[in-house]
Parts: C-alpha cells; structure tokens; sequence
C-alpha cells in the first residue's frame, strides 16, 4: 500500500473512530460533518478579494458593501451546505443475496426529521460512482448502493461517504458512515456443470429434465437465479409493471435428488465444488424438483420451495467460513 | 478527494436559462455607460442566445466565438485608444460576459459566468452609487444567486431557488453590516488611477463667460449640503446672507473672465467679527479644488489652505464626497491693507474694449471727483432705473458684451450684472473683481439640512474702498431681488422655463423630492461617505477607545463570532414535531407491531398494506381493507397536491381510522 493510501485508511479510521459497524440509527452530528471549500468556493474567494482591490483603490463605498455582502453568503453557504447534511440519520435497509460476480445492492434508508427537504445528497462508496438523492420533508427514502460481490460469503457494507454540495457549490460537507449491513453473497452457480445426478432412488430412474421441461405449469415471481429463456416476457410486456415472471414447469416434479458432496469427484476443489452443487440447485429448483443437501457436517432434507433453495444456497454461500 | 459530481457534465436548459435571464438583469443597469455599438454588440449576442435557447439549438464554434471576442477587444482599443483604464475595463468584461454566455457547456463555464455576473455588479459602482443603483444591484445579485442554486441542483423549483437566494441574501446581511462598519478601511487610491477614473462634472470653474452660468443654473444636481449648529440647528441663517464664496475672477480679456494670480497660506488673513455661525459642509465631488464656505470662513480645514483672494482651496482636487467642519463670522472686514500689485491687478482691462462704458464711467469719474462711494452708488443707481430684465436665456453678445449688455441688450442672468458692474469700476479707476460661487440654498424641512444646487451658483462684485477694504455688491440683488430673497425659481419671469418642481401646483412633488433629499443625504453621509475618517469617529462615538485596525479586526472577530455561533444553532435546531399524517402512520405501525406488522424503514404506504392483507388474509381480511384505506389517506396526505378542506378531511377519516385499530387490538 502506498504512503497516501496508508494515510487515507488512518484519516478514515480516525474519521470513523472505531465505530464501524456502527449501531443504527447512525445520526450524523455536527461532530462528523466536514466542510471544506470546493474548487469553485475557491475561485470565488479570489475574485472576492479582486472586487475588494477594486473598491479600495475607487473608494467604492458600495464596492465594499457588495464586496461583503457576497462574503457573508459565502459564509451563509457554508451553513447552509452544514445544515443539508447535518442530523440526517442513517439505517441499513433491505439487502437480498446475489450470487458472486453480480452487484450486491445495499439498501440504506436515510431519515429526514427536520421539516424541509433535503436536496442534492451524493452517496458513494469507496472506488464506486455517486448517486445523488433528494430526501423529502419529514421523511425517509431508501438510497440503494451498488457494490460488485466478488466473492462467497458475507460482503459487508464498507464506509458510505455521504456528501453535499448544496445550495451554492461553493463548499462540500461530508461525512462517513458504516451502517450495520452485509450481504449475502451465494456461489456462482458453475457455468458448466454436469448433468444433475441420477440419485439411487425409489423407482432409480434418472431424471428426465427434458421431457419435465415441457409442462407448463405456471408463473411466480422471477428469481435472479432463474434462467433467462423461462422468463415469461410476454406476461412482463402486458402487465407493464416492471415486474419479471417466470414460467414454471411441471413433469418432474416427483423426483426426489440428492446433491453430495462426498460423491463429487475428488479432484474438484472445494470452490468448483461449491459452484457446481449451486448450479444444480438453480436447475433443480427451476425445475420444479424437490432435493437435499449433504455438505460435510450438514444435511437439508429434501424440499423445492423456495425457503429450502434460499438455506440450501446459504449454507454453499458460507461453506467453511467463519 | 474524488469529485463524484464532474464540473464538465454539460448545462441542462434550465441551467442556461437562468444564467441568461440573471445575466440580463446585470448587464442592463451599465447600459447608459457602454458605447452605443458595444451595446448593439452586446444586444445581439444576448438575442443569439436567447434565440438558441429557445431552439435548443447548439453553441457556436469555439472559432467565431475567439473572431467575435479579438474583434471586439480591438473595436474597444480603438473607441478608448487604451485598453486599461476604467471604461475600457468596464467594455472588455460586458465582451466577455456576453461571449461566454455563448460559450457556456458544462456547470464550470456556468459557475464562470455566475462570477462574471458579480464582478459586472460591482462595475455599476464605477458610475453612480445611489439608493436606485444598490437597489439594482440587489435585484441582479439575488438573481445571479438563484442561478448558481440551479446551477447545483437543476430540478429546484424556480421561486424556491428565489426564495432560498433572497434567505441566504438576508442571512449575509449581518455579516455585511459588520464588515461595513468594522471591517479597517484604506483610503484609495492603492496605486495611480487611470486617467478616465472620473468622468466630466458640471460645477463652477476657473473662468466665466457669459452663459457658463446660466448653464450651471439648469442643473438640480446637488452641490453641497450644509448642516447649521447652534442658534441656526435645523434651519439656515436668511437667505440673503448666504453667499458661499467660490473662485475670484479678476482677469478680463475682453470676453472671459479668469482667476488672477494668487497666494496660499495656511494663516488667516483677517480677525473675526460680528456674529459666528457654525455648521458642515458635505462637498460633492467637482474635481476642482474649491472648498465653500459662507464669506468670511475663521477655521480652515485640515485638507484646505487660504488663498490670497479670501477663497479657500483643497490641497488636491475634491475627488470624493468631503466633510469639514466650518464657522464663520458675518462681519469681517477684508482686504484693508491689500497689496498695490494686487489692487493693480484688480484695475485692469484690455485696452479699447467696449468704448460706451469707458465713456459713461469716465464721465461718473469727472462728475464725482475723488468720491468713489458715489461712482459705485450711481453704477447701482444705472441698473435700477433703466429697464434691465433678468433672464435665463439671454441674446448672444458680440465683441463688444459688456456695451451690447449695459446699452442695447439689458436682459442678462448674474454674470452679466457682475461682469457689467464690474467692467465700469475698472473703467472709473476703482478696483474690483467677480466673485463666483453659490447663493442661497433650501432647508430640506424633513432633515433640517440646507441643500446648495448647482442651480443655485451666482456671481457677484466686490469693490475696495480705500480705508473699507474689498465690499460685496451684488447687482442681481437690485435688477432681481427675489433671486436673493427667495430663490431662483421665484425670480425668473413668468414663462421662462424652470424645473418641474418649481412650478406651482406641484407642492406634493416638491415634499417629495425634500423626502427623497434627506434620505439620500443620510445615505451620502453614512454609506458613500463611510471612509477611513468617518469609521473613526463613528466607532469612538460608540465607544471604542483608540480605533486603530487590531482593535477593529479584534472586534469584529469577536462578533462574528457570536454571529456564527447563533447561525449553527440555527443550522442544527430541527422542529421535533412531526407533520400529523406521519405521527398517525407511526401510530398505526405501532398498533401492528404486536402482530409482527410494524413497517420496515424501507417499506412505502402500499407495499406496508399489501404486506398486512397478504399476512392476515385467512384470520381478518377487515384488518387488511382498513389497512389499505389507511395507507391511501397517507399517501394522499403526504404525496398528493394539497388542499386545505380535503387534507382536514382526511386527518380526521385517518385519526378515526387509526384509533378504532388500537381499540380493536385490546
């Protein structure tokens, strides 16, 4: 890590004080909002300083009480610019599991008490864009902050710069938050996987995805797990809500598998094995079939519904770790 | 420090068109002071704009814009033969400021023009400093702050960014009035000033020909005002004995008359007598030196020095509005002992001018011997009983002024009664000399204070008589008495065109215009004529012990203080009442919570009620309905356009709503 690097992870340290996680609700006191001039605050301090020159050496009485009336509003910017930030209170909000790779997406719910909206609040985390959000009077919104999810795991929330420019551009206020939030991140379902294996079940028959494939049986809500090509994008275009669905299947239903670890080949590390065992839960679950889990020291009996995919993946998610 | 937010995102049209309409209202008040085809210029930049505004059409290229801007620079060079300087300054920035309205793409060009916007305010200074300019500049100055709060957030609503520009306008005032009265001032100028600094003012000057005068008397522009003490507070002495002693002309060439050679002193030429009148002048600039005072002045001022011809002068040109404090003595006695050269001086005439007058005034001489009281009385004697008028508008003279005037013209304004009177003692043999300056003034009756115009300038004679000295004879007082007594609008004939406010029937314009007048002095004398001096004794009135800078910046670093203290109180104080619809919704999550209802902080009004019909479909579906009634009042109380009855309406449906569920829940 480089000397300034070093140095910014100290002042963020500092700035945070051993807080993060912090408890919520996080209220951001006078005591952790900063100000400081912006580029432009700066410009106009120099061509205040000009108009003054000016007005000295003209003996413009009025120069001068121009001259200090723009002073006084640079101070009032300040305040003002303070004042949009200061007080604001900050909570985690919803957070749903992705899966490694895909952007985890953190909600943070900003509270507004005082009776005035709050406009203009960027919110960003580190190495990430802004985003900019208006809270009104009186209110609460919920900003949502996009984070790319590496790896398995729990993902924390890492510190939220919250900032503002407002009213007049001329000083920045910000402050740091580390709400209390993580997210979970699943495996990446494996991108080629082996067919689903043929459990040693009651009737010992393989099973027949394809054919399952064939019965529609109906819609539920579109899971980001669930295959692009069983979407149902006409039902999405007339409903126009924005809302995606997916076309459930019948056929296989019937079948109970069993997804092992210790029947996986040995030569597969335990991230390929991971990955694999997630993508057969995605295809099983898509399919509409019922499975269980065995993992080295757990078990899940066989289910389909989603409560048991959510713990299946879950338990891949924090595999080993902890 | 990473900006999230890039200065280079491009301006959004409402962006563009607040800096255009701001840039208007800054650009119209320099307008009387530009060139006439830098004004068209500027003009037609500013309709480009506007026309590319309207089409969202795009900028022009950055090559015509560098063309029009070095065309412009180079049309200001040769228009002002300079390019520093004043004048010259105040074009290129108008050049300037139109142009980058052109050249306006991204939120930094925006932020540019915003300063511009404020440098442009402060140029109006340069030409006038009064209540209507600051009121004008307060008007641009909000609007160019309102532009700079669109400028960083497009989407605020265009009288919240008015009303947000006018608070923080109206919270900066404190700051300025503390920086006004506090901040330690410099007198100017820092360094030379270009040549133009000040530009052409009508005043007395150092000749007179006939009609420079009457000229002066058309101006209403104020020349000085004075505020009597003592017996006098609050009024004038009569009208009469108010003559303020300006430049002595005593050399004539036939046609003008001219200051003749005199000497400064910075002793008093004379011992007071008669009864003493104290009371201060606030001098107008006129870029003369003349300083003026009712004849005869016993204090000179710090800035002033006595002249040999009892005038007093300023050490350098009155370029500022100055104070002095005065008194004088109404019956002093000049010029006794005067010098020979001087009283030589004071005899001479070019030689064979005006024959008629030579003649009558030598025929006075041989009549009255050595009697020279007699010459003047008959010279005195001459105007009253020939027909003479008194006229603003007098016929042109020839070679001859002073015979056309005495023998054939007789209509003349002051200077023709002095220059006449005057030309006939020099041909008796008597010394005397014109005297300019003012006569008269009004008491402004709301301020007290005595109001001296330009229309109120005058000329007037002085005569020496041996073992007298010089003495005042003014023969506008004998043609027209009233002139003296009163003013000028009384004097003039009817007919003869006077201001406005001297007409009769125009009493409530001429209150007022007195109004207007004390007001304006209070803003001359406390605002404009705020300087290095004036701060002194205002801040030791006040109390302060030795005003110097430390103990200024001390206290003003102090109250500034205190200042900001009580703004971030301001800053962080927040009402703690809620608006009631949201203390209602809180209540009704409450009620719920016992059932595993309460809201999530991310849940909004209708996921909250969909999530309560789904959870409590099979064991109370009346409980879900009453939810989604609930939640649509909310989202009607705190989303939807208000209106007074109905959001009454719906805070008592909702109050009724919310407490039968907490009844319900016992």
């Amino acid at each position: 890590m480089s000397l300034a690097a070093t140095l910014r992870e100290v002042f963020f340290r500092w700035a945070l004080r051993g807080r993060a996680p912090e408890a919520s609700p996080i209220t951001l006191t006078q005591r952790r909002v900063y100000v400081l001039p912006t580029r432009q605050g700066l410009a106009y301090a120099v061509a205040l300083l000009v108009m003054l020159v000016g007005a000295i050496n003209y003996n413009l009485s009025l120069g001068y009480a121009l001259v200090f009336l723009l002073a006084g509003l640079g101070i009032t910017a300040i305040l003002h610019t303070f004042r949009n930030l200061v007080q604001l209170r900050i909570a985690p909000g919803r957070c749903e599991p992705v899966f490694a790779g895909e952007l985890a997406n953190f909600g943070i719910v900003l509270t507004n008490l005082r009776d005035e909206t709050r406009p203009a609040i960027r919110l960003r985390l580190p190495a990430q864009t802004s985003i900019e959000v208006e809270i009104l009077r009186q209110s609460s919104f919920e900003a949502r902050l996009t984070l790319p999810a590496a790896h398995r795991g729990w993902l924390p929330l890492p510190r939220v710069t919250l900032e503002t420019n407002y009213p007049l551009g001329l000083v920045r206020a910000w402050s740091y938050a580390a709400p209390d939030q993580r997210c979970l991140v699943y495996p990446a379902p494996a991108e080629t996987a082996p067919p689903l294996p043929a459990t040693p079940g009651e009737d010992g028959g393989a099973v027949r995805l394809a054919a399952g494939m064939e019965d529609f049986a109906g819609l539920r809500r579109h899971q980001p797990a669930d295959p692009p090509r069983h979407v149902a994008w006409k039902a999405a275009a007339r409903q126009n809500s924005g809302l995606l669905l997916t076309k459930l299947f019948t056929g296989a239903a019937a079948h109970t598998l069993w997804f092992d670890w210790d029947v996986m080949p040995a030569t597969q590390d335990v991230e390929t094995r991971l990955s694999v065992l997630t993508r057969w839960i995605c295809d099983a679950h898509n399919a509409g079939l019922a499975w269980g889990l065995s993992l080295p020291g757990s078990e899940l009996a066989p289910a389909g519904d989603d409560i048991h995919f959510h713990a299946c993946l879950k338990l891949l998610a924090l595999y080993a770790q902890e | 420090m990473r900006k999230s937010k890039p200065v280079t995102s491009p301006l959004v049209a409402r962006q563009s068109l607040w800096l255009f309409g701001s840039a208007l209202l800054v650009f119209a008040p320099l307008v009387p002071h530009l060139p006439d085809w830098l004004i068209a210029l500027t003009t037609l930049t500013l309709l480009w704009r506007g026309i590319l505004l309207w089409r969202h059409a795009p900028l022009p290229s950055h090559w015509l814009l560098a063309f029009a801007g070095i065309a412009g620079a180079a049309g200001i060079a040769l228009h002002f033969h300079n390019l520093f300087g004043r004048d010259p300054g105040v074009a290129l920035l108008v050049l300037l400021f139109s142009l980058k309205l052109l050249e306006m793409h991204n939120l930094r060009d925006g932020f540019a023009v915003v300063l511009l916007g404020y440098f442009l305010s402060l140029t109006q200074f340069f030409y006038a400093q009064s209540i209507l300019n600051a009121g004008l500049t307060m008007l641009g100055v909000t609007f160019t702050t309102a532009a700079l709060v669109v400028l960083n957030h497009s989407r605020q609503p265009p009288l919240r960014s008015v009303r947000l520009a006018g608070l923080m306008l109206l919270q900066a005032i404190p700051f300025m009035l503390l920086l006004f009265v506090l901040f330690p001032r410099v007198q100017g100028p820092l360094w030379g000033l270009p040549i133009d600094a000040y530009g052409g003012l009508t005043g007395l000057s150092d000749s007179m020909t006939p009609g420079s005068i009457s000229q002066l008397s058309q101006s209403e522009a104020i020349a000085f005002r004075v505020k009597f003490a003592g017996a006098y507070e609050n009024k004038a002495p009569r009208q009469a004995t108010l003559y303020w002693r300006g430049p002595v002309l005593s050399q004539f060439d036939g046609r003008s008359w001219r200051i003749g050679r005199v000497f400064v002193s910075n002793r008093l030429p004379y011992q007071p007598a008669g009864e003493a009148i104290d009371y201060v002048v606030t001098l107008e600039p006129h870029f003369k030196p003349w300083l003026f005072a009712l004849e005869f002045p016993v204090a000179i001022p710090a800035e002033g020095l006595m002249a040999s011809d009892y005038q007093l002068l300023a050490k350098t040109p009155v370029r500022t509005r100055l104070r002095y404090e005065m008194r004088s003595y109404t019956g002093i006695v000049i010029g006794i002992d005067e010098s020979p050269a001087l009283l030589r001086d004071a005899l001479q005439l070019p030689p064979l001018s005006n024959p008629r007058a030579r003649v009558l005034a030598a025929s006075w001489r041989e009549q009255f011997g050595a009697d020279d009281d007699a010459i003047v009385r008959s010279m005195i004697d001459f105007y009253r009983h020939q027909l003479f008028f008194y006229t603003l508008s007098p016929p042109l003279l020839g070679e001859h002024s002073v015979d056309e005037f005495l023998f054939d013209s007789r209509r003349g304004f002051c200077e023709h009664f002095s220059a006449g009177f005057v030309f006939m003692m020099r041909a008796a043999g008597i010394p005397a000399r014109v005297v300019t300056g003012y006569q008269g003034g009004e008491v402004n009756p709301v301020d007290g204070t005595l109001i001296v115009r330009q229309s109120d300038a005058h000329a007037w004679s002085e005569v020496w008589l041996k073992g007298r000295g010089w003495i005042r004879v003014d023969p506008t007082a004998v043609i027209a008495p009233s002139r003296i007594e009163t003013n000028l609008a009384f004097a003039l004939p009817a007919g003869e065109a006077r201001p406005l406010v001297a007409l009769p029937g125009f009493v409530w314009l001429l209150q007022m215009r007195y109004r207007w007048d004390a007001l304006a002095n209070v803003w001359n004398q406390w605002v404009i004529g705020y300087n290095p001096q004036r701060q002194r004794d205002f801040l030791a009135r006040l109390g302060m012990r030795s005003p110097d800078w430390q103990q200024m910046t001390v206290v003003l670093t102090l109250i500034s203080g205190v200042l900001l203290l009580g703004f971030t109180a301001w800053a962080l104080y927040q009402r703690q009442r809620l608006v009631p619809a949201l203390a209602l919704w809180n209540r009704f999550s409450k009620s719920l919570a016992p059932r595993g209802l309460a809201r999530s902080p991310w849940e909004g009004p209708f996921a909250y009620a969909a999530r309560i019909a789904a959870t409590l479909r099979g064991e109370n579906p009346e409980l879900g309905v009453e939810a989604a009634r609930i939640a649509e009042i909310y989202a009607r109380l705190r989303y939807a356009k208000p209106d007074p009855v109905l959001t009454w309406q719906l805070l008592q449906e909702m109050k009724l709503r919310v407490s039968r569920i907490r009844l319900l829940k016992r």
